[in-house]
């Protein structure tokens, strides 16, 4: 691959990843607004979300005399691996350097890495609701990883390979056919994207209800800019699934090569792609009423199964 | 050997109505009301008419497209009327039948698949039938619907683990040698059908003697408990 000593390649991705990271209080501001407008309530500005940022970060940050320096790094940990994330993703151009040295089983890995800090964090301080949070999050995270991987697997076997450029070329390049594995591996994408980024049905990130919440029972006890850091960590995870999903099943439109006017026609079909997406999560969030914690593990056993089937069925199916 | 995206629309859709087939049997194993039970046993009905009519266009052979029109109006229809009827005369149209470990109970029927796979194999490299990557999928259906059988309590929910049995060996049927003569299509349809009221009467029976359709309680004799 030429694409690793090709300084332009290296360029683009930075600009990528700096773009991906810019847009992601953008994406989760579009679908708070579209489930305003479902709602009927008047939306805040589609700006919001980056004034809250700059707020919190011109903040004071107020610590718990029990906080140790694991609660003082993770925000930047969460951030980080968020942000790295980000970078091996095929967003705006299909061939990125950063995807030769992460493929999707690394990406994986970062949001455990990301995880783990979280919770951790959340048993740090000693609250109670720390606690919790951190062994819900952890008990989300155990059944939705194999689903993950499954798909990964799944995609990974369609395309010869766990390089996310690799398998978005695939896609992008094969004939259109009716394949079962996809439309499976889809859904359970789906269902574990709400998992993970705490949506409803599995979260509601928009209260403090503490029989229910996980994400936001972790990071409570937060203020100033490491919430500001939290809070863009967690948009960024929202954008990264919601791309993934995009980019990995409707690859339709984006960049294969780095002239402008390819980058620009990317960029633009990754805005409608995601706009789309936004404003079916808003509706899927707008008609479906959040579940009781316990029934969470039996939605990620039917992502698990769906994932399953997905690979069953491109191996009984598709492999002749 | 062509690839799968080679491979005419028909049966691309043939293939992935199976999957269908098989999600709906995964539905089935882990739906835990009764009434939601019964529709999806009737998606399974439809779907499996779907497919069957698509292989007979496909194949050209049109008596399989009495099979579809059978497996629509028994399977589909009649069936899943009848015993939201009599769930709905019983009184336990809105009740559920407790799934034992719903989580545990879907990776067996995954576990379940991949050996069903791993059986049909060596079949498979001989078969000459379109279909014929389906049949692990049709047999899968019967293992998951005796799985189905024994994880359940309520008589209700046994009987439709019974049809849905029977949808299965319908579908291998259909995937190993596109459909059986229709002689003993049509014999064993009416037997489902009769099996289905006969059923039907089953129930209100074992109401009246346990009080309950929970079979669980038949497993112990009364006099020796009181």
């Amino acid at each position: 691959m030429a694409d690793q000593l090709n300084p332009i390649a290296w360029l683009v991705a930075m600009l990528q990843t700096a773009l991906f990271v810019a847009i992601a209080p953008l994406f989760a501001g579009w679908v708070k607004r579209m489930k305003c407008y479902l709602q009927n309530r008047r939306p805040p500005p589609l700006l919001q979300p980056y004034r809250d940022i700059r707020r919190l970060f011109a903040k004071h940050v107020v610590l718990a005399h029990t906080a140790s320096p694991i609660f003082r790094i993770t925000p930047y940990i969460v951030c980080g691996t968020a942000a790295l994330a980000a970078s091996v993703i095929p967003f705006v151009v299909v061939s990125i350097p950063m995807a030769a040295m992460a493929d999707a089983i690394v990406l994986v890995g970062l949001f455990a890495l990301g995880r783990f800090f979280l919770a951790l964090a959340g048993l740090d301080i000693g609250t109670s609701f720390g606690g919790m949070g951190s062994s819900r999050e952890m008990t989300v995270a155990a059944l939705a990883e194999p689903a993950m991987l499954i798909v990964v697997f799944t995609l990974a076997m369609l395309a010869s390979s766990t390089n996310l450029s690799t398998i978005v070329a695939a896609t992008l390049h094969q004939e259109l056919a009716l394949r079962p594995s996809l439309l499976f591996a889809l859904l359970a994408l789906v269902l574990v994207g709400i998992a993970e980024t705490g949506r409803i049905p599995v979260d509601n990130p928009a209260t403090h209800l503490e029989l229910t919440m996980i994400h936001e029972a972790m990071i409570l006890e937060y203020s100033g800019r490491h919430l500001a850091l939290m809070e863009l960590a967690a948009q960024i995870k929202l954008t990264i699934y919601a791309v993934l999903t995009a980019n990995l099943f409707f690859p339709w439109g984006i960049g294969e090569s780095w002239s402008p006017g390819v980058l620009g026609t990317g960029a633009l079909a990754i805005a409608v792609k995601l706009a789309l997406l936004g404003a079916l999560l808003a509706l899927g969030e707008s008609v479906v009423a959040k579940m009781r914690l316990f029934k969470v593990a039996t939605f990620l056993a039917v992502a698990f199964t769906l994932a399953l089937v997905g690979m069953l069925s491109f191996i009984m199916l598709e492999t002749r | 050997m062509a690839a799968y995206a080679d491979l005419p629309v028909v049966e691309q859709a043939i293939l992935t109505l199976a999957a269908l087939v098989l999600v709906t049997s995964f539905a089935l194993l882990a739906q835990s009301r009764v009434i939601a039970t019964i529709h999806v046993f009737a998606w399974q009905g439809l779907l499996l008419a779907a497919t069957t009519a698509l292989v007979a266009l496909d194949t050209g052979r049109s008596h399989l497209l009495i099979s579809a029109a059978l497996a629509l109006g028994l399977k589909a229809m009649f069936i899943p009327w009848l015993l939201v009827r009599q769930a709905r005369a019983l009184g336990i149209l809105r009740e559920f039948d407790a799934v034992i470990r719903p989580g545990i109970t879907l990776l067996a029927g995954g576990a379940l698949v991949i050996f069903c796979y791993s059986v049909v194999l060596p079949v498979k490299q001989i078969a000459e039938s379109i279909t014929r990557d389906a049949m692990a999928v049709s047999l899968a259906l019967v293992m998951i619907a005796m799985l189905m059988l024994v994880t359940r309590r309520k008589a209700i929910t046994q009987v439709v683990a019974f049809m849905s049995l029977e949808n299965g060996l319908f579908f291998a049927a259909l995937t190993a040698t596109h459909g059986m003569p229709m002689v003993v299509e049509l014999g064993i349809a009416f037997d489902v059908l009769v099996a289905a009221v006969i059923f039907g009467i089953f129930f209100f029976h074992i109401r009246d003697s346990i009080e309950t359709l929970d079979v669980e309680q038949l497993n112990r004799l009364s006099e020796i408990d009181e």
